[in-house]
């Protein structure tokens, strides 16, 4: 910080220096302590996944290095999670992008209309997602939810929902889409509405066509928006437990069984700490190096937005 | 770009509609099952026309339901109660923790500061249940287990990144020369802080503190896995109440309105503010 230009006496100088050297850690040391807060049961997790701990079976307990690991090399169970996570999250955010992307092009010119129309879009995603998916079980009972009986006018007579095992992942996509696409809606909008008009001024002089327009100024200029928000919904999405767990539990049978329902039942109903922990740990190494490419975008996009302020 | 054609317009209002039906639907349809009695839900086929009632809400305020098998205790205002006292303490701590930290960071370099901010950033998006699953035994052993303290400790996973990185770059917007100049005028840092750094910043901690609340109330694995019946919020709260009350739809539709209430209403207050505090400070709405 720059010095005074006042001439305060020589102590106070000095004692001031040493209350600005120690400042900012006072400051911080309450998140600090959260943050500790965090570590610790971190670093206890990755010692439980080295771990043979089963809380029925205490006498069992013992370090095994990275059996647990190993052993999902060969487990079908595990490889099912693995496909389950990624079919859902490449559908989810996928569909969500496609979705956002076409509501945020649709929404771009300023007016009171379109203003409007994207606020009511923001209610979904405000809603608890435990409650958005209990929300769409009433509305897909077989007795008398609405859309059982919208698909039952159109042919669909024994159209079960999340409760089919054909149907369930659809189901819950369908939820998550709800929930997540006004996400990436008002993310894009406002990244569009940044945009420079120049650009578009010039193209729209020279007569330019519209799907050059689109695919030749507004994607690439787009892109730092729709990489940041695809990488923060792709790292929420393969993490997904509200919206599955409320819906079906991880049901029927496995066919909903994401990483951290798999992780959650392996705890609390198997009781098996050491796996759920590298279960857990797996889907860690994932998040990581994802969120690692997502913070440095989300860097670059957060300078951009603080330089044009 | 403005000169387009009357059937592009059509085709853009009808892709509207659409759009609209598809993400209003679904609540409005719920604040209509939530007036009705299980009689009316239960028609075939569906109608929009029915003769409102508030029995639900009473049932749920009363905190008794009344089924064709009884009548049965439900404890779910204290579940909304829970959703009160957890969000908002929560915040608060959140705020007294994270606003000084955000003003270290924003105005000193120093390597402990980028390590909290990275650190609480990166767990931000780590795996909820890697932490929470351990948590749940260590806060068996330290007696933490089951209680405001522990939850709302653990809350701050939420609501502190949250507050530390939108309201670290609201300080940083601000120049250090209003806070220089004040503190030529002889004022000590403490109440530079207090006096100007924080009112400047405060639209941007006021929005940073109602974000933090919808997430701390929306969250659901948190308590799902640290709290008993008697500590649990309405989002967990809901989930056990589809079971517990079995067939009284009017009541659960009821239920998801009072508890979803909240947020949507900070929500609209609070949506220009949404866009920033999403993207954790990243994108400017």
């Amino acid at each position: 910080m720059n010095p005074s230009p006042s001439r305060p006496s020589a102590q106070r100088t000095k004692s001031t220096i040493s209350i600005k050297r120690i400042m900012p850690y006072l400051l911080s040391l309450p998140a600090l302590s959260i943050c500790v807060g965090i570590i610790i049961p971190f670093f206890v997790a990755v010692w439980y996944s080295t771990l043979r701990y089963r809380m029925n079976l205490p006498a069992m307990w013992g370090f095994i290095w990275f059996d647990n690991y190993i052993q999902f090399l060969t487990d079908k169970a595990f490889w099912n999670t693995v496909w389950i996570s990624l079919l859902y999250t490449v559908l989810t955010v996928g569909l969500e992008l496609l979705l956002g992307l076409g509501i945020a092009l649709l929404l771009r010119k300023r007016s009171t209309f379109n203003n409007a129309v994207s606020i009511v879009l923001l209610l979904p995603l405000m809603t608890a997602p435990a409650l958005a998916a209990l929300m769409w079980k009433l509305m897909t009972n077989p007795n008398f939810g609405i859309l059982s009986y919208i698909v039952g006018l159109i042919g669909l007579t024994d159209f079960r929902w999340a409760s089919d095992p054909k149907t369930a992942l659809l189901t819950v996509v369908l939820v998550d889409i709800w929930v997540y696409t006004p996400f990436i809606m008002i993310l894009l909008l406002a990244g569009l509405r940044s945009l420079p008009q120049q650009p578009f001024e010039a193209a729209a002089l020279d007569g330019v066509p519209r799907s050059f327009v689109f695919f030749r100024i507004t994607l690439p200029m787009l892109m730092p928006y729709i990489i940041t928000a695809s990488l923060f919904r792709l790292l929420d999405s393969i993490q997904q437990f509200d919206v599955v767990y409320a819906m079906t539990q991880g049901g029927p049978g496995d066919k909903l069984m994401v990483f951290q329902v798999q992780a959650y039942l392996e705890f609390f109903q198997y009781t098996n700490v050491g796996r759920s922990a590298a279960l857990l740990m797996v889907l860690w190494l994932i998040t990581n190096i994802l969120s690692t490419i997502f913070i440095k975008n989300w860097l670059r996009l957060r300078e951009r937005a603080r330089g044009h302020a | 770009m403005d000169n387009v054609s009357p059937i592009e317009k059509v085709l853009k209002l009808a892709a509207l509609t659409l759009i609209l039906i598809f993400f209003m639907f679904p609540i409005f349809w719920i604040l209509l099952m939530s007036f009705q009695t299980n009689e009316t839900i239960l028609r075939i086929p569906p109608s929009i026309v029915f003769e409102p009632t508030l029995s639900n809400y009473e049932a749920l305020i009363r905190g008794k339901l009344v089924s064709t098998a009884g009548t049965l205790d439900i404890a779910f205002m204290s579940n909304l109660l829970n959703s009160v006292i957890l969000s908002t303490s929560s915040v608060i701590l959140a705020l007294l923790f994270g606003v000084p930290a955000a003003y270290a960071f924003a105005r000193y370099k120093f390597k402990l500061g980028e390590f909290i901010a990275f650190t609480l950033l990166s767990f931000r998006f780590a795996p909820p249940l890697l932490v929470l699953l351990p948590l749940s035994l260590i806060f068996q052993k330290i007696g933490l287990a089951d209680t405001y303290i522990g939850l709302v400790w653990v809350y701050q996973l939420i609501a502190l990144p949250l507050i530390l990185w939108i309201v670290r770059g609201y300080f940083e917007d601000i120049s250090p020369d209003i806070e220089h100049a004040y503190r030529i005028a002889g004022h000590g840092w403490r109440k530079t802080f207090l006096k100007v750094a924080v009112p400047l910043a405060g639209p941007g901690i006021a929005a940073a503190g109602l974000l933090a609340f919808i997430f701390c109330w929306n969250n659901f694995v948190f308590a799902l896995i640290l709290a008993s019946a008697d500590k649990q919020p309405v989002t967990v709260g809901a989930l056990a109440f589809v079971t517990a009350s079995g067939i009284q739809y009017g009541q659960i539709a009821a239920a998801i309105v009072l508890s979803a209430t909240p947020t949507l209403v900070i929500a609209l207050y609070a949506q220009r503010y949404l866009v920033e505090g999403l993207s954790l400070g990243a994108v400017k709405g």
